[in-house]
């Protein structure tokens, strides 16, 4: 195996690992994404710990119990109540939404509490938002990216195959949109739709503008390609067997597009998936008490939690490896060999 | 050089259709937009129906689209850029306080990325294949891999935390009364936070970019030539190497140009900058169309002038363009 190839299987099923973690989110977070615990509003990060204040070991990891401390003003271990870690712990939460597991992979039995990552102003655990959030940011830039996608390649195929006036349009069409600043296409459009709507609709919503706003540069990459592809060799034998367009397109042409939509596709995701960040951070996208890593950094801006809770920055830290996949993937696609 | 001018004119009539192009699909698309300015004042019960329909007529919003367009296309070419209804004046004197401060920010930035990136990417072309580029590399890659908006919070964060940095905003409370050395003291002061994660933003592309171009001027058989006639190490890179590398990299200063009003949006919201960001983002949500129609129309002819003007450069540094 090549290194180059060792890289884009080390790359996949990095990626493969993350998606499934965050696709699972109702099994693996501890708490269902609206669960509040009114008593710990912005608790800390919370250690696991294996050995308990007399230095002994437990096999078992275990949580010491929260309780507020009045010197700083926040929250100290209290050594004496112990909680331990279990697995395929059995939970009733009214909060359950459809996503969730009637077991989750761990947690501790109540009223322990495990936030692995601290917790909100509504003392929300920020490592279970974060795995739920994470299914609204990158299902929107997945979504967004397909449909990029989709039309880049019918343009794109459209213009490069069968040139003449349509070609002419939709590139001038394309320059049209390039013309205009990315983000602020995209505020303007997000604006231009109604800004009180449900999740689904929220959600929907900015996958079709993020997607529909981004088609311009796969279509050009595609059309190259498609051209490249028309005066060919084995198209002009094909075409003189007398092989119709449908027929070319979608044997000759089409594969010979699909490497660049793959690497386009690596691409476009994580960009996309900030796309989403960005919006959601500006009050555009999804809205409360439904996480995702745009309105949950909304709440890190605040002064008071710069100042004083750190951990709500975790969402952001979140898009660092997945972003660090797809472009690893997409340097990997774009130096392999056959494409 | 006559063919040179039919090249300017033919690009430059080209530039003008598409921003005449952009101003009508912009307006098109906010008439499109359901509810205007006044649609939350339907919801108050003491208002009545005809008041709001009196308020649009005057404000220009009732008509034909054809006519308000005319109208707005009239006001453009005044310079006065529309009429705001949430600042109740043209739109022309906040555009422009709104336009400089954003140009003073990335200006900034994008020259201090350049600056940096160039001998950066020189260096690393120099190194390929030695650890130390590969380090370099790496450094730089990890950058790429923060969004803005983290990067920027994690400034904002310091400067929360420390106190060496304002928060947020363009100048210090009794900025006036200040002298003028200390007012660009005190600007610069305010600017080094967003500057910095603009630059910060900036860099990978562009280190990348110059070290491939180098890259390029160093397997070339004329830099070969001119190590074998002993020209000096850093004169043979600067003088030499740097010139031949930088036809491809004038596309991309063009899109540096391009976006110099548009590559700060978030930044500028996030750290407070009162430029071009927060003033789009708050007319978007007020619906005040004339704002948002002229951020957008400024932005987008910096990007078709940048565009043009690395085609021009282009033409003029490159010799092989002129034939075709």
């Amino acid at each position: 195996m090549t290194a180059h190839s060792m890289r884009l299987r080390l790359s996949l099923c990095f990626l493969a690992l993350l998606h499934t973690a965050v696709l699972l989110a109702g099994f693996v977070a501890p708490y269902p994404y609206a669960e509040q615990h009114r008593d710990y509003p912005y608790a800390p990060p919370i250690r696991p710990h294996w050995f308990d204040a007399r230095g002994r070991f437990h096999a078992r990891p275990f949580v010491y119990a929260l309780v507020p401390d009045a010197a700083s003003g926040g929250y100290r271990e209290d050594p004496s109540q112990i909680y331990p870690v279990r697995f395929l712990i059995r939970q009733a939460s009214s909060e359950a939404a459809w996503q969730d597991f009637p077991r989750r992979l761990f947690g501790v039995e109540r009223p322990g509490v495990l936030f692995l990552l601290g917790s909100d102003g509504y003392g929300r655990d920020v490592f279970s938002r974060l795995l739920y959030g994470g299914q609204i940011s990158l299902a929107t830039g997945i979504l967004a990216a397909a449909l990029s996608l989709l039309l880049g390649l019918g343009i794109g195929t459209a213009a490069g195959f069968f040139g003449g006036w349509p070609d002419a349009l939709l590139m001038r069409g394309g320059e049209l949109v390039m013309a205009l600043p990315w983000l602020y296409l995209l505020l303007a459009v997000r604006a231009l739709l109604p800004l009180h709507i449900s999740t689904v609709e929220a959600f929907l919503l900015l996958a079709a503008i993020i997607g529909g706003v981004g088609w311009v540069r796969p279509s050009r990459l595609v059309r190259g390609v498609v051209l490249a592809a028309r005066e060919s060799g084995f198209v002009q034998a094909a075409r003189g067997f007398g092989a119709g367009d449908g027929y070319l397109v979608r044997r000759h042409v089409l594969p010979a597009a699909l490497p660049v939509v793959w690497t386009q596709a690596s691409v476009l995701i994580p960009q996309y998936i900030l796309a989403e960040v960005a919006l959601s951070f500006l009050g555009l996208g999804v809205g409360e008490p439904v996480p995702s890593w745009g309105n949950m950094l909304a709440e890190a801006r605040q002064y008071h939690a710069l100042l004083n809770y750190p951990w709500l920055l975790a969402p952001g830290l979140a898009a660092v490896p997945i972003l660090l996949g797809y472009l690893t993937l997409a340097d990997a696609l774009s130096e392999a060999p056959d494409s | 050089m006559r063919s040179g001018m039919r090249y300017l004119a033919r690009r430059l009539a080209h530039g003008i259709l598409l921003v005449a192009a952009v101003s009508v699909l912009s307006f098109v698309f906010a008439k499109l937009a359901p509810g205007d300015f006044y649609s939350d004042l339907q919801a108050d019960p003491r208002i009545s129906r005809s008041t709001i329909e009196d308020l649009r007529a005057r404000a220009g919003l009732r008509g034909s689209w054809p006519a308000q367009y005319a109208a707005w296309a009239t006001s453009l070419a005044r310079g006065d850029f529309g009429y705001s209804l949430a600042y109740q004046g043209p739109v022309a004197p906040i555009l422009w306080e709104r336009a400089r401060a954003t140009l003073l920010l990335t200006g900034t930035a994008t020259f201090a990325a350049w600056l940096l990136a160039l001998p950066l990417g020189v260096w690393n072309a120099v190194q390929r294949g030695t650890w130390k580029d590969a380090a370099a590399r790496t450094s730089l890659a990890v950058l790429v891999f923060l969004p803005d908006v983290l990067l920027a919070l994690l400034f904002l964060m310091l400067a929360v935390r420390t106190g060496w940095f304002p928060t947020g905003g363009m100048r210090s409370a009794g900025f006036e009364s200040l002298s003028a050395a200390r007012q660009a003291a005190d600007v610069g002061w305010h600017l080094a936070l967003p500057a910095a994660v603009l630059v910060l933003g900036m860099l990978p592309v562009l280190v990348r970019h110059v070290r491939s171009a180098m890259a390029g001027a160093l397997d070339a058989p004329f830099a070969l030539a001119a190590r074998a006639h002993g020209i000096p190490r850093r004169r043979r890179l600067f003088r030499h190497l740097l010139p031949a590398a930088v036809n491809s990299l004038i596309p991309l200063a063009g899109l540096s140009l391009g976006t110099l009003l548009s590559a700060s949006l978030l930044v500028e919201i996030v750290m407070g900058w009162p430029g071009l960001g927060p003033l789009f983002l708050d007319a978007v949500m007020a619906r005040d169309g004339a704002v948002v129609l002229a951020v957008v129309m400024l932005s987008a002819v910096f990007l078709v002038v940048g565009n043009l003007l690395a085609d021009l450069l282009l033409y003029a540094a490159d010799p092989r363009i002129r034939v075709q």
